[in-house]
């Protein structure tokens, strides 16, 4: 056995069947070992792209993703997929080929020090020395991106160590490592504290973050809120926490949130943060979810407690294990008061929007889309306009709303959606972008075709990057600066290349009938939904 | 801005350095001094890192470097409680008439005169980091060619605190 085959036997000892990639020549022992194993291979067709298929299918199956690039370019441009699940606590272990160790730092061809320039985007990462350290370090690289808070893990593999024989494979059944404990389970003291405030208080709301959905506690967040009818308000990461039409769920807070969602953190005497990074886009004044309230911060990774708003009462550990625990104890309350109270906001305060009768518009549309999608189907939104009317329209019940929060990476829903559908092909995955993102990754609609991963597209079209335009349009006075997308390609003619069904829809008479017919079957289908060019979130 | 003396025991792994020093630069924390060591089982080091900043950041210091995989155990080290060391080298330029006037300095502070050359002497100090401040201060009418200084290493006094390595 080589180094390769023992890489190799390491992932399928881990469980994992699939691999998304870009092989090179410093890859190459490693692609050629796993032609003799069952696990899938995908080539995607841009090395970005493999880190956030990875990501997609991670964050549906709950397992690490996995994906190997060669060395130099092929390591760089994976740098920005790796960044993007580090933003979001994806759990990813990443392989990068890498030239002979010999010819380390003497900038040889495709040499990059991968390792360096990832640092400050990795959960934690190996420089492989020898052929023997494989089973350890494929061992506590599984360990470590899919415990404590997730993240992706790097593992740069010399091509010498991966061609370098092995005398006995034997893989370590458990992981000794000295220096890493997360911490899972709430602190007793702590659990109490927080159970006698919530009795306490009168107008109690959480916000729930990406946390509940990496630790699986939606369903303990759900019983949780009900238990002790406490609302529930969250974060873009946090939507599909609590299903979307829950009575309980009062949306998405932050600058782009929904009013109502960030009148009810505005007006709580006590917030639950779970999960939740408590990051300028969801809670740009800290200072308001501290001032005259009590903050119970609930967050697995320690550092995150008090970084950014000191809380009253701090929690370490894991979502869904300290719901359980909070649970235990019976407590007298009743909120009915103020859940009329955010009832009568949700009223009030809708959002009027005024859409030109001429374009379809986006906000109903991605709520009639969703409403319509079967009940467990992913929704992957990609980044600009599109993502805020998605955050604020999906209706989510027992599926997933995915996007790139932390990062903000344009280009992400497409290799997501098609990572998730390969992770749950029995799923509807459906990918949402704007026409900027779409260019950014239609490249792996070729990889959906040859792989036969049908996933349905919708191109929200405006020929603009739309959230720039609008941010120049509110901050430069309308000075329109390198947003225009004329040039962009005929859609039809894309995909009739690709082999796709297409559907344009620009009349909103025709919005159900479109919607039925993009919907129907298991197949690849892309539609362009074409806006008024000047349409705003805001 | 208020100042903290952290000792951390890390796995002695290629890279850790890099790692904690770039954690503080792209964190933007102060670090004032790092000193590095291997400790008496090779596996470990021994790093002691001073760090400025307000009260907040201070706490996210210690949280953040508690955080990286290869941190095994981070503790301020509380000025009363621990012992601090600094050693310095300073190179200063010394004609037969100034020789007389800064070896009676040295030993008044206790330094070692470690190398004589015709022109210079290296003078070697080892204390905390008022005492080499202050013997800097009575060189300066003195020129001083070269210095280099350590930074400062630290450890907590008695047995109730000593991080013990098992297995």
């Amino acid at each position: 056995m080589n180094g390769a085959q023992a890489m190799v036997k390491c992932l399928e000892l881990e469980g994992v069947e699939m691999v998304f990639g870009y092989p090179g020549v410093a890859i190459c022992p490693f692609y050629d070992s796993i032609l003799d194993s069952e696990i899938r291979t995908i080539l995607i067709r841009t090395e970005q792209n493999a880190a956030h298929a990875a990501s997609g299918l991670a964050r549906v199956t709950g397992k690490v993703g996995v994906c190997a690039v060669t060395s130099g370019p092929g390591a760089t441009n994976l740098i920005t997929g790796i960044a993007t699940a580090f933003a979001d606590s994806i759990p990813l272990v990443c392989i990068t080929g890498q030239v002979n160790s010999e010819l380390i730092g003497s900038d040889v061809f495709q040499e990059a020090d991968i390792t360096g320039a990832a640092e400050s985007f990795v959960k934690y990462s190996y420089l492989v020395k020898r052929a023997e350290e494989i089973p350890r370090i494929f061992k506590e690289a599984f360990h470590i991106a899919s415990t404590g808070r997730k993240g992706p893990v790097l593992i740069d593999v010399p091509i010498d160590v991966q061609n370098a024989p092995i005398r006995k494979f034997s893989y370590p059944e458990s992981v000794n490592l000295r220096t890493y404990k997360p911490t899972v389970k709430g602190h007793a003291v702590q659990i109490k504290k927080v159970m006698a405030e919530l009795e306490r208080a009168k107008r109690p709301v959480i916000c729930a973050g990406g946390g509940v959905l990496l630790s699986g506690a939606q369903q303990m967040l759900r019983e949780f809120s009900h238990k002790y009818q406490v609302p529930v308000v969250s974060t873009m990461m946090g939507i599909g926490a609590m299903q979307t039409e829950d009575d309980l769920y009062f949306g998405m807070v932050g600058n782009n949130g929904a009013p109502c969602a960030n009148r009810a953190m505005n007006d709580a005497d006590m917030v639950i943060m779970v999960g939740a990074r408590v990051a300028d886009r969801a809670v740009n004044q800290p200072e308001i979810i501290t001032r005259d309230k009590v903050l119970v911060h609930m967050d697995v990774d320690p550092a995150e407690i008090g970084k950014n708003a000191g809380p009253t009462i701090p929690l370490v550990g894991d979502a869904a294990n300290i719901f359980a625990s909070l649970m235990e104890t019976e407590i007298a309350c009743d909120h009915s008061l103020w859940l009329q109270t955010l009832y009568a906001y949700r009223q009030q305060m809708q959002e009027k929007r005024s859409p030109n009768p001429a374009f379809v518009d986006p906000a109903r549309f991605i709520q009639k889309l969703s409403g319509r999608m079967e009940h467990d189907a992913i929704y992957v939104a990609d980044v600009g306009q599109n993502q805020i009317w998605s955050c604020k329209n999906c209706i989510v019940r027992d599926g997933k709303f995915l996007t790139s929060g932390g990062m903000g990476t344009m280009g992400y829903s497409i290799p997501a959606a098609m990572g998730a559908k390969l992770g749950l092909p029995d799923r509807q995955v459906v990918a949402v972008c704007g026409d900027g993102s779409f260019q950014m990754s239609m490249m792996e609609l070729a990889t959906m075709r040859q792989h036969n991963v049908p996933v349905k597209i919708v191109v929200i079209a405006n020929r603009y990057l739309g959230m720039v335009r609008e941010y120049q349009k509110n901050t430069y006075n309308s000075r329109y600066s390198v947003v225009d997308l004329s040039g962009s390609p005929d859609l039809s003619k894309i995909a009739e290349a690709y082999g796709m069904r297409f559907l344009r829809l620009q009349d909103p008479d025709r919005e159900d009938e479109a919607i039925e017919e993009f919907l129907r079957g298991d197949d690849s289908v892309l539609m362009e939904c074409v806006i008024d060019p000047m349409d705003v979130v805001k | 801005m208020q100042k903290k003396t952290f000792q951390l025991l890390v796995d002695n792994t290629s890279g850790v350095l890099s790692r904690i020093s770039g954690l503080f630069s792209r964190r933007g924390y102060n670090i004032e001094s790092i000193t590095a060591g291997v400790t008496a089982d090779p596996r470990f080091t021994r790093i002691t890192i001073v760090a400025s900043g307000d009260n907040e950041i201070l706490d996210q210091i210690e949280k953040q470097v508690a955080k990286l995989v290869d941190v095994r155990d981070i503790r301020e080290l509380d000025p009363q409680e621990s012992v601090f060391r600094e050693l310095a080298l300073i190179k200063v330029k010394a004609t037969a008439a100034d020789r007389q006037g800064i070896i009676a300095v040295a030993n008044v502070f206790r330094a070692n005169i470690i190398d004589v050359g015709a022109e210079n002497l290296i003078i070697e100090l080892t204390g905390s980091q008022s005492k080499i401040e202050a013997f800097l201060r009575l060189l300066d009418g003195y020129e001083i060619l070269e210095l280099a200084r350590t930074g400062i290493a630290g450890l907590c006094r008695g047995v109730e605190k000593v991080v013990y390595i098992e297995d």
